[in-house]
Parts: C-alpha cells; structure tokens; sequence
C-alpha cells in the first residue's frame, strides 16, 4: 500500500515540476490538489483504520460477554432483542448489574442477620431463665409444683433450641449462599476492565495519530485551556492510601489527626 | 434519644441502623442526602446525627455546615462517617464543627467507640 502511495506521490510530483517548467499554472494548482488527496487519503485509511478497532473491541467485548448475563436479565438490557451497533451502554448496564447484584446480596445477608439475631436472643433468655430455676433447684429451694413446672420447661427448651439451631443453620446457608455474587460480579468486572483495555489501547492509537495528522498539517494546540483534574472532586475510597501522604490510611490516623487539632 | 442516619445507599444505612440497635438505640429514622435531611431534622426533634459525605444532591459536609448554622439545631451532635480520607477533608469537616469521624470501612467497634465519647462529651 505504502509503496504504491509513493510511487502515486512520486508520478504526481514530477507532473507538478514538469506542468511548472512549462509554465502552466493552472495544470500545477491541479497537481497540487491531486497531492493533498493523496495525502487526506492516507489519513482517512489510518483513521478508519482504528474506528474498525476500536468499533471491534467493543463488539469483542459484548460477544465475550453475553453468555454471562442470565436469561432472566437479558431482557432488560437488550429489550428489542436486536443486537445494537454500540455495546458502551451494555458496558454501562453491566456494572448496573453489578450494583444490582451486590445490593441485593448485601440486603439478603442482612435480612438472615436481623432474622436470626432476635432467635439468638431468645435462646439466651431463655437458658438464662431455666439456669435461674436451675441453680434454685441445685439450692434445694424449689418446691414440688415448681420443680414440675421446671421439669416441662425444660423439655420445651431442648425441643425449642434443637429446632431453633436448625433455623439458624438454615439463614448461615442463605447468608453464605449470598456471597455468590462475588463469582458473578467478578466475571462481569473483568469483561467491562478487557473493553476498558481495549478502547484505551485504540485510543492512545487515536492520539498518536491525531499527532502525526497535526505534524502533516502543522496545527498547534494551545493546552493552556486544558482543565487538570478538579480540586475539589470527593475522591471517595482511598485504594492505595500508603502511597499518598494528603489521605489516612486508617482509623488510628484520622483518631490522630483530630486529637492533634484538640478533639 | 432519636437519631437520624444520612447515607445514599441503602445498604450502608441499614448496617448503620442494625449496629445501633445492637447499642440499644432503637429509635432511628433514615434520609438519602441532606436535601432530605434537613427538612427532617427543622420539623421533627433528633438528638443525634451521623451523616455520610459524599452523597447527590447535599453533601454531609453542607448538611453540617448547615446544621451548625441553624440556631435550633447547632448544638446536635453530629458523627461523620464517610470513605473521604483526605487530611484537608478531616481538617475541614473539624472546622465545621464535626463531633466524630469514622472512615469507611469501619468495624463495629470504631463505630461504638465514636458514639459512646461522643455522648460522654456531649453528656
């Protein structure tokens, strides 16, 4: 491909010197045109070049990943059924799916804590209560009436904590059968950071192009206008808190930090 | 003793809500962002607030800010707990007159701990 542009080049130059030797202005003001086609024309194949990239690695990305939505979901990220051009927004219903998943593995857990803390209780007041009767008993302070009482009481009890440790049994599972979002999320984290990837590399194959476009054509930027990364954004979770001397790295530090300005 | 919990995410709340229980204060009630808050707080007596930080709408550093500027409410103690963990944040959120800051993740126990001095200091 190169090689027959140069030698289109090439032609085309040698016509310009020649329609320019014979005086023809016109002719060469043509010629000069041809060579800024030949030219535009090498730019429009580099750029078109990495469209079909970056247009294949986001349709990489969706074919990759659509056997990891469950059918159930399908539906709602795709309700024509018809495959769309731009998967970006799948990307985006993705990590909604995420946010949804964990939301609902985090309200599951919760649901089965607050479920089995009141059973807990009950178990505790009750033995506390039969130890109270008990240790009456073991004083030799208990009448006959009570000792009865006691006695069923006590049947109850290892009827009732035997079915309640099997209803606690029962909401461990589901809290650990919860945690397998982690699985799904994982997978569909990966697949959205490999388009990340990329779309990165294709841009960056965006950038250095646009560079060489503004070396051939001589265009200057003024970056003086270029926002750097906003001051006073909210940063949230800090990942790697070590590295950086400005955030706290634990709870010892903000403790630290705050008596050091008197609280 | 009512306390309000601040946080956009439902979840958060909800373990906020679950691990003041376990403390014996049942008494709480919920808000996404400040924006909410704040009428709730004006119209209804709370004696506690604990406020996320990052949140749409207002933030929890404008809703104490606010709070701190309301002649009613000034005096309600106010713990933060927030994933921001920039020094200037901290010193910020102190300077607007913040009673606690817990950093998320947080255990139970830091949680408890900010609570407990927090009242022992406000009595």
């Amino acid at each position: 491909m190169t090689g027959e542009r140069n030698t289109k080049l090439m032609a085309q130059a040698n016509q310009l010197i020649d329609h320019l030797e014979a005086g023809d202005n016109d002719a060469a003001m043509e010629a000069i045109d041809e060579l800024y086609k030949v030219r535009d024309c090498n730019l429009y194949i580099e750029i078109g070049k990495l469209t079909r990239q970056v247009h294949n690695a986001i349709r990489n990305f969706h074919a990759e990943s659509s056997n990891l939505v469950p059918e159930s979901e399908k539906g709602s990220t795709d309700p024509s059924g018809v495959p769309k051009e731009s998967r970006m927004d799948d990307a985006k219903d993705r990590l909604e799916y995420v946010i949804r998943l964990t939301e609902s593995a985090a309200n599951k857990t919760m649901d089965m804590v607050e479920d089995t803390v009141p059973i807990s209780k009950e178990l505790r007041n009750t033995a506390i209560n039969l130890k109270q009767s008990w240790q009456r008993l073991l004083r030799r302070e208990m009448k006959v009436e009570e000792f009865r009482a006691l006695y069923k009481d006590i049947d109850l009890f290892l009827d009732f904590a035997g079915s309640k440790a099997t209803l606690i049994e029962d909401n461990l599972t589901s809290i650990l059968m919860a945690q397998g979002y982690q699985d799904l999320t994982g997978q569909m984290i990966k697949k959205v950071i490999t388009l990340v990837h990329d779309v990165e590399a294709s841009l960056v194959g965006l950038v250095s192009m646009a560079s060489q476009l503004e070396t051939i054509t001589g265009i200057q930027h003024d970056l003086s206008d270029l926002k750097g990364p906003e001051k006073d954004e909210l940063e949230g979770p800090q990942m790697k808190p070590e590295t950086r001397s400005d955030v706290v790295a634990s709870q010892d530090d903000v403790d630290d930090l705050l008596s050091s300005l008197g609280f | 003793m009512k306390i309000l919990i601040v946080d956009d995410f439902s979840t958060m709340r909800r373990i906020i809500k679950n691990l003041l229980r376990d403390l014996g204060f049942n008494n709480t009630a919920e808000a996404d962002d400040g924006t909410s808050a704040l009428p709730m707080l004006q119209s209804t007596h709370f004696d506690f607030l604990i406020t996320d930080w990052n949140m749409p709408g207002m933030t929890g550093i404008e809703l104490l800010k606010s709070v701190r500027a309301d002649a009613k409410l000034a005096a309600m103690p106010v713990l933060m707990v927030t994933a921001e963990a920039k020094r200037e944040q901290i010193v910020e959120a102190a300077q607007a007159g913040v009673n606690g800051y817990v950093v998320k993740p947080f255990t139970a126990g830091a949680l408890k701990e900010k609570i407990e001095k927090i009242f022992d200091r406000v009595g």
